[in-house]
């Protein structure tokens, strides 16, 4: 029957060759790393320009080769290339075009390839900007990006090679993409994030850089700036991503169930703001200093613990798909190499870069302080309900997880904190607060945020049936009030000495992500009080009231899609007699593995989300239905993305692109190094 | 006393304050939150807590099945080979929960050894089972070779 196959995988020579390419691509871009993790370093310490140098030109060599493997595995994938086991496992025929280049990642050995793809990237930015950098600092900075780039390459070569053969006997055709990965979200989601998550070894290759020299001042905090915002942002929005396709795709209807492997990325972002925020004091005002250099070992380590948590199948989790304990042992070993070796650095250089500034008690410092305090012990806790269970497994203390409860006790009053303070500290001065002054100031919006953080709750219990005065919604309203106006009195007060336009990027960047999260909390808030959800069998014709809507089962059909077929509901929603939407939720029955899908279908509003999902046929013409109203629901992904915006905003910032004290300083550190090996 | 050794004092002291106070409410609240994972052996020889929220896991009977007529209840077996947990839950089944697949409960088992389950939960890949379950079927397995050894 050969000639009744299609061609698509002996259509040319290129489809044959290419997984070769790739792979020896791979390794040649794991040997230029090898190189660019040793020959700098020793460089800038034997003081040879030359070697130092090298590191430029090899950082964008290591990312024009694992380019090329990750081109030859999207070749592969786009051709139905089914000699690689990992297109057989994640690819078919049938899928579409744009599902086929996401399932390039939706899987181990791709994820982790695109890991690579996103750090060598990375790599070749601080390459590219790092020119106005003393030599020997981007030297070094360059290796530690480089050593890194050698673990993840020998993780990939030794243990999950993506471009590993089915040869000589290849399959008819794929198994499929896992029909929950075939949405638009998979797409960007791993991306956004794995941007964030790796974006964050560029402060920590910095941070281990000043370790190296011994030298860590207002100029590094200057220029680590905009890379800490950079991969903050991007850590946001993949989270706010990922929260957003849970909710449609597979939570129906939650939007954060405290999954192991959400906390794993969870925890990388409480560390990075906590980072964006000390850098800031470093930077002005030259303290927290060997805080700040923590901060950035932290913010990464906890990154790779992540993919550690991800990658290697400890945990259950909705992430968690098949995976393989070796993998686990490689990623444990390196992870612990790398957290031991730059805590250890840490340890013998950290305390020698103490700060010399004082300030008092109510100083912009000082809300830093607490800003870090507060989400370092958010982080903490959320590590150890996180890890508790695998330590108890190790120890055979039984097989526990951890509720959603513990994690909420903990961080519900720390954000409500967390956001009382928020409220003063953009108002706070650098140095000295006048105090009396600012609480003059925030007289008005204290007792103006919680007058409507106590009279709103009435009117929004009514409009969405509440049974009871709702704590939590007023106990949330006061806070983003607070918050919110809080920030606008700055901008007013501001506006008195200075022209608005004359406040720099930073300013309206910080006050753009404040108020995102101030938006965010509203929704979580607003959406877990006013939250109404039933499940029930409906019948054809059935109507039911939810909160105020009334919902009907009108009609049932099927269709056919060009990989499933769906069984589809109709359900007519209607508030008072007037029709608001017709609902369209899907039971999905992919073809080639078998597998059954709920599409949930969402009238998506500022203020409410109407959300319907089939559950299972019931017999006849009945089936078990979610519905659901979530008020202000939407708000916490909109919410994400003003975060986002904020930070990105703060990176247009023109201080970053100022270049002074740079001659000087370059003069410094060219003898220096050299002395500093035989202090 | 200088300002600097002041400030250490302070951060010193408010570190020491809130980090017990931190640990005191960490290891309570996990006392409260932790459910533990038990295999339908185990509740059968019973081991499990009444009344207090548990996990189990393990395949779901061939047959065992029943639907109400009227509700969202449902009753199903789940098996680790060995012996079998009766298990009640009303509401909606994952996509992926069926007959002869994996799935872990999370509920109460009450005074008839029957798990009134909050939440059902099953693999979400084809070749997925969760390692509580995969566990749960070795270790029955485990002991059944072990007391058939008797003879």
């Amino acid at each position: 029957m050969q000639w009744a196959r299609p061609i698509g995988n002996r259509s040319g020579r290129g489809v044959i060759i290419s997984p070769e390419l790739g792979h020896v691509a791979l390794i040649i871009a794991l040997c230029l790393a090898l190189l660019q993790s040793s020959i700098p370093l020793l460089g800038s310490y034997l003081g040879v320009q030359r070697w130092m140098r090298l590191a430029h030109s090899l950082a964008i060599g290591h990312l024009v080769f694992v380019g090329i493997a990750f081109g030859c595995l999207v070749t592969a994938f786009m051709l139905d290339d089914f000699s690689l086991r990992y297109v057989v496992d994640n690819s078919n025929r049938s899928l579409p075009t744009h599902f086929k280049f996401s399932a390039v990642w939706s899987a181990h050995e791709g994820s982790l390839l695109l890991w690579a793809l996103v750090l060598a990237a990375w790599g070749a930015a601080v390459a590219i900007f790092s020119r106005s950098l003393p030599l020997v600092f981007s030297a070094r900075a360059l290796s530690v990006l480089a050593m890194i780039a050698v673990g993840f390459g020998l993780f990939m070569l030794l243990t999950s090679n993506p471009f590993e053969r089915t040869l000589p006997f290849p399959p008819e055709n794929g198994s499929d993409l896992n029909p929950l990965l075939q949405d638009i979200g998979l797409i960007i989601h791993p991306p956004m994030l794995y941007m964030g998550y790796v974006g964050l070894s560029v402060p920590f290759a910095f941070a281990i850089a000043a370790l190296l020299g011994g030298q860590f001042d207002s100029a590094w905090a200057r220029w680590c700036r905009p890379w800490i915002n950079v991969a903050w942002v991007f850590l946001t929005l993949g989270i706010t991503l990922g929260s957003w396709w849970a909710y449609y795709e597979l939570g129906w209807g939650g939007w954060w169930f405290w999954d192991p492997v959400e906390n794993a990325s969870f925890m990388p972002w409480l560390v990075a703001t906590a980072l964006m925020h000390s850098v800031a004091a470093t930077e002005k005002r030259g303290v927290f200093r060997s805080w700040t250099l923590l901060l950035a070992i932290f913010a990464f380590s906890l990154s790779l613990l992540g993919t550690f948590l991800v990658r290697s199948g400890v945990l259950t989790s909705v992430h968690a798909f098949a995976s393989d304990p070796e993998r686990g042992l490689f990623i444990l070993i390196f992870l612990s190499l790398v957290i031991g070796a730059s805590l250890l650095l840490f340890a013998l250089r950290g305390p020698a870069m103490n700060s010399k500034s004082a300030y008092t008690g109510a100083a912009r410092e000082v809300m830093i302080l607490t800003n870090n305090f507060i989400l370092v012990a958010a982080m903490a806790m959320i590590l150890i309900g996180t890890l508790y269970p695998l330590v108890a497994d190790a120890l055979q203390l039984g097989k526990i997880s951890v509720g959603p409860p513990y994690f909420n006790f903990f961080f519900v009053p720390l954000s409500l904190v967390l956001m009382a303070c928020l409220g003063i500290a953009a108002s706070s001065r650098w140095r000295h607060t006048a105090v009396d002054v600012v609480a003059i100031r925030a007289r008005i919006p204290v007792v103006l945020s919680f007058l409507l953080g106590a009279l709103l709750p009435i009117p929004l219990g009514i409009w969405f049936s509440a049974a009871e005065y709702s704590i939590i919604a007023a106990l949330t309203l006061a806070a983003v009030f607070w918050v919110v106006i809080m920030s606008l009195q700055d901008v007013r007060l501001k506006a008195q000495s200075v022209p608005l336009t004359r406040l720099p990027a930073g300013y309206w960047g910080m006050l753009c992500a404040h108020c995102g999260l101030a938006l965010c909390a509203l929704g979580v808030g607003l959406s877990s009080a006013y939250d109404s959800q039933r499940d029930m069998r409906m019948e054809l014709g059935d109507v039911v009231e939810v909160a105020g809507y009334t919902f009907e089962f009108s009609g049932l059909n099927e269709t056919q899609e060009s990989n499933y077929r769906a069984t589809r509901g109709v359900i007519a929603v209607s508030q008072g007699g007037r029709s608001i939407a017709t609902l369209t939720p899907e039971k999905r029955h992919y073809q080639s593995g078998g597998q059954v899908m709920t599409e949930a279908a969402i009238d998506a509003g500022l203020t409410r989300d109407l959300f319907v999902a089939l559950g299972e046929p019931l017999g006849g013409n009945s089936w078990a239905i979610r519905v659901q109203v979530k008020p202000f629901v939407r708000c916490i992904w909109l919410g994400g993305l003003m975060m986002g915006i904020g930070g990105l905003i703060a990176v247009a910032d023109k201080r970053y692109r100022r270049r002074k004290k740079i001659p000087s300083m370059k003069r410094n550190r060219l003898v220096e190094p050299a002395l500093e090996v035989f202090k | 006393m200088h300002a600097i050794r002041k400030q250490r004092l302070q951060w010193v002291i408010f570190t020491l304050v809130a980090s017990s106070t931190a640990i005191g409410l960490v290891v309570y609240t996990l006392g409260q939150n932790i459910n533990y994972f038990y295999t339908p052996s185990q509740i059968a020889r019973g081991e499990a807590p009444l009344g207090v929220p548990v996990r189990a896991g393990g395949m779901v009977v061939r047959g065992s099945l029943v639907r109400d007529s009227e509700s969202l209840d449902v009753a199903f077996d789940v098996s680790d080979g060995v012996a079998q947990l009766r298990v009640e839950y009303s509401g909606i089944l994952p996509d992926l929960f069926g007959e002869g697949q994996a799935a872990i409960v999370a509920g109460v088992v009450d005074a008839d050894a029957i798990l009134q389950a909050t939440e059902v939960l099953a693999k979400h890949d084809e070749n997925y089972m969760p390692p509580e379950v995969a566990d749960a079927m070795g270790e029955a397995y485990r002991q059944s070779i072990g007391s058939g050894g008797d003879y």
